[in-house]
């Protein structure tokens, strides 16, 4: 039986099409998931992802013990109030999870991590938290709405009440709490907005006070290519515990300054670091009609002698892009290679080109026309 | 449920069949097909004139979630596409049996027609992938 967030009933009630997601029965779309995608990059949409789970860290060593457990470094946010994208790290460097940390008050942290693996994280951040004074503890009985868009910031305020006035004056990256909420100027979409971590109860009313100021509801179908286009990765498709964030496009995640700071993952990092077999990732986009999927196989363009079992590049995610109108993807290739390559898709190459992503920024599609 | 208009016979991969009453026959996907689908993005389709046999995948409809393919429901010879899908996929979505047909096709046996479903045998179809 999958888990419910506490706004299931809305989303049956506005005939979302429901499916399982990280156990989680959550809304794919609302009937068109292209209109959902555009609903945010023009004006508003909102996201119930309360299955996504807060995790708080107190205590004197809350500090010192996310300096170790987390890649990015927490020093970076010392100002109560800011926050920072970052990677979970194995020790051999490989993804536990990515996650944004927030310094909400003084010794006190909040994470906000995967649905998929929040039981991992509690387990593996309790079993780090042994030799710290901390606590780790899971914001139970929470609901998380993500306002994302343009216009996000004009018609979040009525349905925020007495908060509205602190969340318009939020810089990017930054947040603060207040009773059991807290709101932070961050998203996954490469839009303005925010993400309103909230008690259970308060969910449905606030929800509903979006719906009326005009914040159209989004399903997890529109929220991928949004953060595909936006060049966000996502964790179990672009990087997981066998990948680094050194070959996930995510290197500038992880603090190697300064250097006696003693992270979980370090050493495996810097010897990786050492090695030519690197990997690295990359954005596609596709020359044709089709769309690249997660999965397919990537060559050099022109290898003909490199089957799709054999060649070390693939794509990690790949959809159409809405805002874009062309297939784009995040592909694993080797170091070495630019210019073009091929993609396999039902069967047959179709030529691709590397380019630099983010794809799409503010609302708008930054991909070059093809050179002729 | 979504509707599975009386008049016209089904396919159990989702293609429904309007007979035209002059020896050709309509196709397009269902609404219950367009639904799970999700968006179109692209449709690719068969050139005029190309003969083909039932169950050849002869198009294809991509859409932000998967590619599927779309199957010759009876014997023929493709006689006209729908060129309006090239720019506008989404008539599929909006308007599965009507706008968004996919092509037309000469049929080579006129008793092939009484081989295809009812509106009754598919929606048992339909019902049973739904539950």
């Amino acid at each position: 039986m999958a888990k419910t967030t506490p706004l299931h009933a809305e989303h049956v009630a506005l005939d979302a099409k429901l499916v399982n997601f990280a156990g989680w029965d959550m809304p794919i779309n609302y009937g068109s998931q292209i209109a959902e995608h555009r609903a945010v990059r023009e004006d508003a949409g909102m996201f119930d992802v309360s299955h996504m789970r807060p995790v708080d860290v107190h205590g004197p060593e809350a500090r010192a013990f996310l300096r170790h457990v987390l890649a990015n470094d927490v020093a970076k946010i010392d100002e109560i109030g800011r926050a920072l994208y970052t990677c979970m790290l194995n020790t051999r460097g490989g993804v536990i999870d990515d996650l944004i940390v927030y310094h909400l008050g003084r010794d006190w942290y909040r994470l906000v991590v995967n649905a998929g693996t929040a039981e991992k994280d509690m387990a593996w951040l309790h079993g780090m938290a042994e030799h710290h004074e901390v606590s780790v503890e899971e914001f139970q009985d929470s609901a998380i709405i993500a306002v994302q868009g343009p216009k996000a910031a004009d018609k979040i305020a009525c349905a925020l009440g007495e908060h509205a006035e602190r969340a318009a004056s939020l810089r990017a990256f930054r947040g603060f709490a207040d009773g059991r909420w807290s709101i932070g100027r961050t998203g996954y979409t490469g839009e303005d907005g925010y993400e309103i971590v909230m008690a259970a109860e308060d969910a449905v009313a606030t929800w509903q006070a979006l719906h009326q100021a005009g914040v159209v509801p989004i399903g997890l179908g529109a929220r991928d290519t949004l953060r595909l286009e936006a060049g966000l990765n996502l964790y179990g498709q672009d990087m997981d515990e066998d990948t680094t964030p050194l070959e996930s496009g995510l290197g500038w995640t992880v603090a190697f300054e300064p250097a006696e700071r003693d992270f979980v993952g370090r050493n495996a990092l810097e010897l990786a670091r050492e090695l030519d077999d690197a990997r690295k990732l990359v954005g596609l986009v596709l020359g044709t009609r089709g769309v690249m999927r997660h999965g397919a196989a990537v060559r050099p363009a022109g290898d003909e002698h490199t089957s799709a079992e054999d060649t070390p590049g693939v794509i990690t995610s790949g959809s159409f892009g809405p805002t874009v109108q062309c297939s784009i993807a995040l592909a694993r290739v080797p170091v070495a290679w630019k210019g073009e390559v091929e993609v396999s898709l039902r069967g047959t190459w179709k030529t691709a080109r590397i380019v630099a992503y983010p794809f799409v920024r503010k609302g708008r599609s930054r991909i070059e026309p093809t050179p002729d | 449920m979504s509707e599975i208009p009386k008049d016209l016979s089904y396919a159990k991969t989702h293609e429904w069949i309007a007979n035209d009453g002059d020896g050709t026959v309509t196709v397009g996907i269902t609404e219950y097909a367009q639904g799970s689908l999700g968006d179109l993005v692209f449709v690719e389709l068969p050139e005029a004139g190309t003969k083909v046999s039932a169950g050849d995948a002869v198009a294809v409809v991509e859409s932000v979630k998967a590619a599927s393919d779309i199957y010759a429901p009876i014997d023929g010879e493709i006689v006209e596409v729908n060129e309006d899908l090239d720019e506008s996929p989404e008539r599929v979505n909006e308007d599965p049996f009507g706008q968004g047909w996919l092509f037309k096709m000469a049929v080579n046996n006129a008793d092939d027609l009484d081989g295809l479903l009812d509106a009754e045998a598919y929606g048992e179809i339909v019902e049973a992938e739904e539950s």
